[in-house]
């Protein structure tokens, strides 16, 4: 009951309340010395160097801003290739965060706390580690660098089949008949579908590459200073963010409506769409939000694999770092600016959606049992 | 015959859930598992509905071995114990769920809800969302939902579990009269005994994994097979003693025990329900069937009067309950000298597990 209702109703008792508050209440000094302390400290930290970028970003004026983010080639370049890896890291992280989400929400499993310990592991690596790590293993002195090196795409068939027997042992099993008796042919096989679709995968693209050469031979495939090597170090970088905003959010609801679900004749497939995505969908736009807002601004594990060239593999903070460094303040800031506004559009959106995700758990209203006004 | 389980075993980790459980469920009755927890109850019932599966054993329906079936084949209607009604859908849509899956028409699902809100009195709430519903609403639109597909089964686990005393009564009297009504096989688990004996038409008694007694209400009330569902239906008084030649002799009692006519000193222990004492100020000369006591409490609120009474050289308190009129007969206080005598008591002889209460 608020304070409002309690003095509307009986004025003692409001005298009294406020008598308490007031023991409960710390001085005066330590009240506005506090709010005093943490307004300062963001005032400096995060409201002045906020509004410097901007500040410094139109400091010649809004042409100037302009041409800075657009007439310049590089530039431009490095805005595309970052909404180019972003979104492919987002989306890779969507999927692998609900399925770590579901796992470990889900079933127990052996191994099931090492997968919970290891989704934060890019929390604790440095980024620049990361990065190493990944020029580790695909760099020229890597140890599959002289591979990709030599003959890299040769690896191309091997990969798309493994994809496409992945694929298709999903679909067999989204697809597999319910009633065992039903189960003939070659439902009757659960591994014989996988298995065959990547063999005739293989063959078709072996046939393909060997007579109309769907990719280079003998040609690089480069990972390191290239897309491939952006998309994983950011990735990486960024996998925790969708996993650990829906394992809680999971483990809230619980199992029982999917079960309840699944009792009333949905299909695995149709659970999923119609109770599951439901049920954490403010938790999964949550965890894309700060996914995407830590991806565009991925710095370190990015710097190492990229290589810094201009106009090929620089993205938005690398190419910010880049003009900072040549003295191009105005440029260097224009391009902050546009990441600055990103984060405060993140910020907006996180806030309107917090206001949401603890709700999700009991919305629309709470499923405690109540037990007032029956009329049975 | 509706549904028949045969030998089927389930163990969780170290944990024996069920032990080689048979079953007959008969088309059209209204059936209790009933037992503590961690007796099977509930994981018998997941096995039934196809969200557990036996490691051994078979589940069969109506002539098909459905032990593999995947839930959503079984045509059961399951309602939990805390409702999981889908909480981003209306009362309506959560009622359709069922039929939408399987791709029924609009129009059809739309005259089956209107049916079954009628049918759970709720016409009218159909538009409302399940946090807007009460504890016992939410139950009864649980109810609906699994029924709106038509289930060959009704299976509920704890239906009443979360409901407070009043609501929970109300509810066990409309299931009763909805099952006389629609008659589906229904399968409920309670841990609650007064429960299971007011509303199934059969109960099952069930402990550690296994079955100890099936029968009607009166059945498992009145002659318990076994000493566990002795204590577990209701309060019961426990005297240690044995048999020997027919003849029991439970502390300074001695009992005819035509049943264990060739025991030879085995011990034995007898039970008596509180309400089976017969109770007077003096030993009318009833030799060696009476025993002395003292009263150490007495409750007299409503239709019984309890007591607390206490051997002399025993610690054990016997509990004992008398009607009204005749506590107000006998005149008794706290401390009076009293006589006892058990007018029915159920005796197991040979008694090897422990059984705790």
């Amino acid at each position: 009951m608020s304070t409002d209702a309690i003095s509307q109703k009986a004025p003692a008792a409001a005298a009294a309340a406020a008598k308490i508050r007031k023991a409960q209440q710390d001085p005066a000094l330590v009240r506005w010395g506090l709010t005093f302390l943490a307004l300062g400290v963001i005032g400096i930290l995060v409201i002045i160097p906020v509004i410097n970028v901007f500040t410094v970003a139109f400091s010649h004026g809004v042409g100037v801003y302009f041409d800075n983010l657009f007439a310049n080639k590089d530039t431009f370049h490095a805005i595309k290739l970052t909404l180019t890896v972003v979104p492919i890291a987002v989306a890779a992280n969507l999927i692998f965060g609900i399925s770590a989400a579901w796992a470990i929400a889900r079933f127990s499993f052996p191994g099931r706390a090492l997968l919970t310990a290891l989704i934060d592991l890019p929390f604790a690596v440095s980024p620049v580690v990361a990065g190493l790590s990944f020029v580790l293993i695909f760099g020229l002195q890597g140890y599959l660098g002289p591979f990709l090196r030599e003959d890299g795409y040769s690896a191309m068939p091997y990969l798309v089949s493994a994809f496409a027997a992945l694929i298709s042992g999903l679909v067999y099993f989204l697809l597999l008949p319910g009633n065992p008796n039903a189960r003939t042919g070659i439902w009757r096989y659960p591994w014989a579908a996988a298995i065959a679709v990547a063999v005739i995968t293989f063959a078709v693209l072996f046939f393909l590459q060997q007579y109309f050469q769907v990719w280079p031979k003998k040609e690089s495939l480069k990972v390191i200073f290239a897309i491939p090597g952006l998309v994983l170090a950011t990735a990486f970088v960024t996998f925790p963010f969708v996993a650990r905003e829906l394992i809680p959010t999971m483990e809230a609801v619980g199992s029982d409506e999917e079960l309840a679900a699944v009792t009333l004749g949905a299909s695995g497939w149709q659970m999923f769409w119609h109770v599951t995505i439901p049920n954490i969908k403010w938790g999964l736009a949550y965890g894309i939000i700060l996914c995407n807002a830590r991806a565009m601004g991925e710095f370190g594990a990015v710097y190492v694999v990229s290589g810094h060239i201009a106009g090929k593999t620089d993205t938005m903070p690398l190419r910010i770092e880049k003009l900072f460094q040549e003295f191009n303040l105005e440029g260097s800031y224009a391009v902050a600016s546009v990441l600055t506004l990103l984060a405060i559009i993140t910020l907006i959106i996180k806030t309107r959606l917090e206001r949401k995700v603890p709700a999700s758990a009991t919305a629309p209203g709470p499923m405690k049992p109540n037990t007032n006004e029956e009329d049975v | 015959m509706s549904i028949l389980i045969n030998g089927v075993s389930k163990t969780f980790g170290s944990f024996k859930a069920l032990d080689n459980v048979n079953l007959e469920v008969p088309d059209g009755s209204l059936l209790a598992l009933l037992g503590p927890s961690g007796s099977g109850k509930t994981t018998l019932l997941r096995i039934i509905a196809g969200l557990e599966i036996a490691d051994s054993g078979t589940v069969v329906h109506q002539n098909e071995d459905i032990t593999h079936h995947p839930p959503r084949d079984r045509k059961v209607g399951f309602v939990f114990q805390h409702y999981a009604l889908f909480r981003h859908m209306t009362v309506a849509e959560n009622i359709g769920f069922g039929l939408r899956m399987r791709k029924v028409s609009k129009a059809k699902i739309e005259e089956r809800v209107r049916e079954l809100l009628q049918l759970i009195r709720l016409e009218g709430l159909g538009s409302r969302y399940p946090g807007q519903l009460s504890g016992g609403q939410r139950q009864r639109v649980a109810l609906a939902r699994s029924l709106a597909a038509q289930p060959r089964v009704l299976l509920l686990d704890e239906p009443f579990g979360a409901l407070d005393a009043k609501v929970r009564q109300e509810l066990r009297h409309w299931l009763r009269k909805l099952h006389k009504e629609i008659h589906v096989t229904s399968i409920f688990v309670t841990h609650d005994q007064e429960e299971a004996l007011e509303v199934a038409d059969k109960v099952v008694v069930m402990n550690e994994g296994r079955i100890e007694q099936i029968g009607t209400p009166e059945e498992v009330y009145d002659h318990p097979k076994t000493p566990f569902v002795y204590q577990f239906l209701g309060n019961v008084n426990l005297f240690h003693g044995r048999v020997h030649n027919g003849r029991a002799h439970i502390g300074g009692l001695e009992v005819e025990a035509p049943e264990h006519a060739d025991a030879v000193h085995t011990p034995a222990v007898a039970y008596v329900r509180p309400h089976d004492f017969e109770i007077s100020k003096t030993r009318n000369g009833g030799g060696s069937s009476w025993f002395e006591a003292t009263i150490d409490q007495l409750l007299a609120v409503g239709p019984v009067a309890r007591l607390d009474l206490k051997r002399p050289g025993s610690d054990e308190p016997i509990q004992a309950e008398i009607s009204r009129d005749q506590y107000r007969d006998l005149d008794l206080s706290e401390g009076d000298k009293v006589f006892i005598r058990p007018r029915r008591l159920k005796l197991f002889a040979g008694e090897e597990r422990p059984t705790g209460t």
